[in-house]
């Protein structure tokens, strides 16, 4: 071995501190860290100094300054006397409301899309395909702009509105629904639910381990659709049904009560899902390609029916290519609902990097901070999908 | 020197700012360019708007025009780069302009906190409310749950939110970043009221497709003095741009017009006259330009009343009174310090 030979050429003098590999390894390390850390301080340093010699106010002492707007849409309670720091909060959770819903939805459109395409059935695979192919060709901004002006804003007037039945309207100004109103005996319901979804884990453990040892299937997805629906419903009976509805009205130029789906946020969504749901249904159709014939047929030849086939045979292997790609365009909807500014719906950009930096000129510090809050998000879902992609990915034994 | 250059540039690109305006004053920089780079708006019947042919027109471009007759004796001489009110305050600050002249209120946070100068007032305003004639609303204080479209990034949002608060009223605040969105979430029906500086409501009007049914509603709801801005730190063309705009206006003042001044130039005995055409007194010196800095505002632009009449007044679609734009000796606001 080379090292005994090296030993046995000079025994007791270590090799000098700039011939060791390692060692110059770790110095040059060290200063590339220095360089780079000396880089930022130099360059922040600079920059408040060049800020500070224009009369440009610096620092996030704005945060706790009252704000003095208003916002259209607020998951949280906020008026123009809350701060602005507040509108970070306001902004943020817009942001994360349509990024959430817009996964959800482009997730559930592209999977069956995806599957879609690689139908038997000439007019379903057509169908996905023509939706792919022209909805992912379309610049996101024009369809963006085509669900809220060319759609949502030929809508008519709160007083035209369109009844939907169920005490829901529809009209230029949004989506006007009841809203649910909770009374006090409501938390049964709630324990109850709660207390049957464990059930019904604990049903489908058990389920699983009576077939492995015994062969016998008991239909688990129907025994658990019916309890969910027959347990609470019982307990909301006996509860003496407490929950009521809010409605919205007519009141003078809108209406008021119920809860209101702003066409902002209509247009950004289906704009998001619809263009996302593309790719990740291209996605999933090269997953599924990439699984080789031989495991459906084997799947057949066990007598697997083609869902379960699909269900339990092809998709679990197919996740594995899916994962990787699907998180970037998860990470995609998310940095892409940014453009929500372009029709005024309140995001994070919209409210915070527009109305804020502009009330307050502080650009440097807002857009540092915009820019922290979507690099975090975006490796936090990453961190997530790595972690489900381990969990899938496939156990060599 | 160009070692400091290049480390100037670095830093300055580390902050996201150009260094046109660092490394000289921005006269030496508008002289060596031989244009004055003024911001606008993206479009505003009467203050800034572009005409068919592409030229820009309305009493803020004049003020452009005339600050370039003043520096490089030539009003043609300016570059407009159109800006929403987002974008305004960051472009000076980073030297892409050398001048701001948007209908641009004078409020204390900006002048103190953003490192910028106002120079002066060139039209005194005030927040206003549109609405669509059939909504059937006679006053503001019946707007009580109304839509309210306004542009991102203004004064407005802030007095809209002070004024709804203070009457106990409630609004849902439609946002856009552009006047021509605003006006057509207006008109498609997205909100009930649209609200702006007065002004820019007449100006916004007429861009409607029917401004016959629309109206502006009485109440005034705030003070906004437009002006024009600059950076702060750089006193000499801070200097300028105030005494152009005084120019104008003590043009009127006097009665020096664009048609006369050429024949006032020959045969006036008025002293004052003749200090404002450049023939006596401090004359071009003091602001570092030439001593007919004067004379080619008043000759290539106008006086004030002239701007006012083709831009707003009586001769423009908009035909704004001069009310509280008159001269003080008129029953308005207008007062320029005297040229001695
Ligand atoms: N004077 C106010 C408002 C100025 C403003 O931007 N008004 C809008 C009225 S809708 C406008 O001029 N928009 C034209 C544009 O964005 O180009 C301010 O300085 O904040």
């Amino acid at each position: 071995m080379p090292t005994d030979v090296n030993k046995g050429v000079a025994p007791s003098s270590k090799p000098k501190f700039w011939n060791d590999p390692d060692k110059r390894a770790m110095l040059f390390q060290v200063l590339m860290i220095l360089a780079i850390v000396g880089f930022f301080y130099y360059v922040i340093n600079n920059a408040l100094t060049n800020l500070d010699n224009r009369g440009i106010t610096t620092g996030f002492g704005f945060l706790s300054q009252a704000a003095g707007f208003d916002i259209l849409l607020t998951l949280v309670p906020f008026d123009s006397s809350y701060s602005f720091g507040r509108t970070f909060i306001v902004g943020l959770l817009n942001t994360l409301l349509v990024s959430f819903l817009g996964i959800i939805l482009a997730t559930l459109l592209g999977f069956v899309m995806g599957v879609a395409r690689l139908s038997h059935n000439w007019l379903v695979a057509k169908v996905a395909a023509v939706y792919i192919e022209t909805f992912r060709n379309i610049p996101l901004l024009l369809q963006i702009f085509f669900w809220y002006v060319a759609v949502l804003q030929t809508l008519p007037s709160p007083r035209q509105s369109i009844e939907l039945g169920a005490g829901s309207f529809l009209n230029i100004r949004g989506l006007y629904i009841p809203s649910p109103v909770f009374e006090s005996g409501f938390s049964a319901v709630v324990i109850a639910l709660v207390a049957t979804i464990i059930g019904i884990v604990f049903l489908v453990r058990w389920n699983h381990k009576r077939q492995d040892a015994t062969g016998k299937y008991f239909p688990v997805g129907w025994a658990s659709l019916a309890l969910l629906i027959v347990v609470p419903g019982l307990v909301f009976l006996l509860a003496g049904s407490p929950l009521s509805w809010d409605y919205p009205e007519l009141r003078g130029f809108n209406f008021r009560g119920g809860t209101t789906i702003i066409p902002e946020l209509i247009a950004l969504l289906l704009a998001l899902t619809i263009y996302t749901g593309t790719f990740i249904a291209e996605t999933v159709r090269a997953g599924i390609l990439a699984v080789s014939h031989g495991q459906t047929e084997a799947a057949h030849a066990l007598g697997l029916s083609n869902s379960r086939t699909l269900r339990l045979v092809v998709i679990p292997q197919a996740m594995r290519v899916i994962i990787p790609p699907l998180t970037s365009q998860h990470l995609n909807l998310i940095k892409n609902s940014s453009l929500a500014t372009a029709i005024g719906y309140p995001d994070l950009v919209s409210v915070f990097m527009g109305t804020t930096l502009n009330q307050t000129g502080q650009a440097i510090e807002i857009i540092f901070m915009t820019m922290a809050v979507y690099l975090t998000i975006n490796l936090l879902v990453s961190l997530f999908m790595n972690w489900y992609n381990k969990r899938v990915a496939l156990v060599e034994r | 020197m160009k070692k400091i250059a290049s480390v100037a540039a670095l830093s300055a690109i580390a902050v996201g700012m150009s260094t046109a305006a660092q490394a000289e004053g921005t006269l030496d920089a508008v002289k060596d360019k031989g244009f004055v780079q003024c911001g606008v708006s993206t479009g505003l019947p009467g203050f800034s708007n572009p005409d068919e042919k592409g030229n820009w027109q309305g009493m803020d471009v004049d003020v452009c025009r005339a600050i370039a007759a003043a520096v490089l004796g030539d009003a043609s001489k300016v570059k407009y780069i159109p800006l929403t009110a987002k974008e305004r305050f960051t472009a000076l600050q980073s030297g892409e302009i050398d001048v701001l002249s948007r209908n641009t209120t004078w409020t204390q946070t900006r002048d103190t906190t953003l490192g910028l100068n106002f120079a002066g007032v060139n039209y005194y305003d005030g927040q206003g409310f549109l609405v669509s004639k059939n909504l059937g609303v006679k006053s503001a204080k019946e707007l009580d749950g109304a839509a309210v479209c306004i542009q991102s990034g203004t004064t407005t949002e802030l007095n809209l939110s002070d004024y709804f608060k203070l009457n106990n009223m409630q609004f849902d605040p439609i946002v856009f970043d552009t006047s021509d969105q605003t006006v057509k979430g207006f008109e498609a029906g997205r909100c009930d009221v649209l609200t702006s500086d007065q002004s820019q409501l007449y100006a916004l009007r007429i861009k409607l497709a029917d401004p016959s049914s629309a109206m502006v509603l009485p109440e005034v709801i705030s003070k906004e003095p437009l002006g024009p801005v600059v950076r702060q730190g750089d006193d000499q063309w801070f200097n300028i741009v105030k005494w152009s705009l005084n120019a104008m206006i003590n043009a009127e003042e006097l009665g020096l017009s664009s048609a006369n001044v050429d024949s006032m130039k020959e045969s006036s005995d008025n002293p004052s006259i003749k200090r404002l055409i450049g023939l006596e007194g401090p004359k071009g010196e003091g602001l570092g330009l030439a001593d007919d800095w004067g004379y080619q505002i008043v000759k290539q632009v106008g006086n004030y009343g002239e701007v006012f009449e083709r831009n707003v007044g009586a001769g423009s679609p908009l035909g704004i009174e001069r009310g509280i734009n008159a001269l003080w000796n008129q029953g308005g606001f207008l007062y320029a310090p005297p040229m001695r």
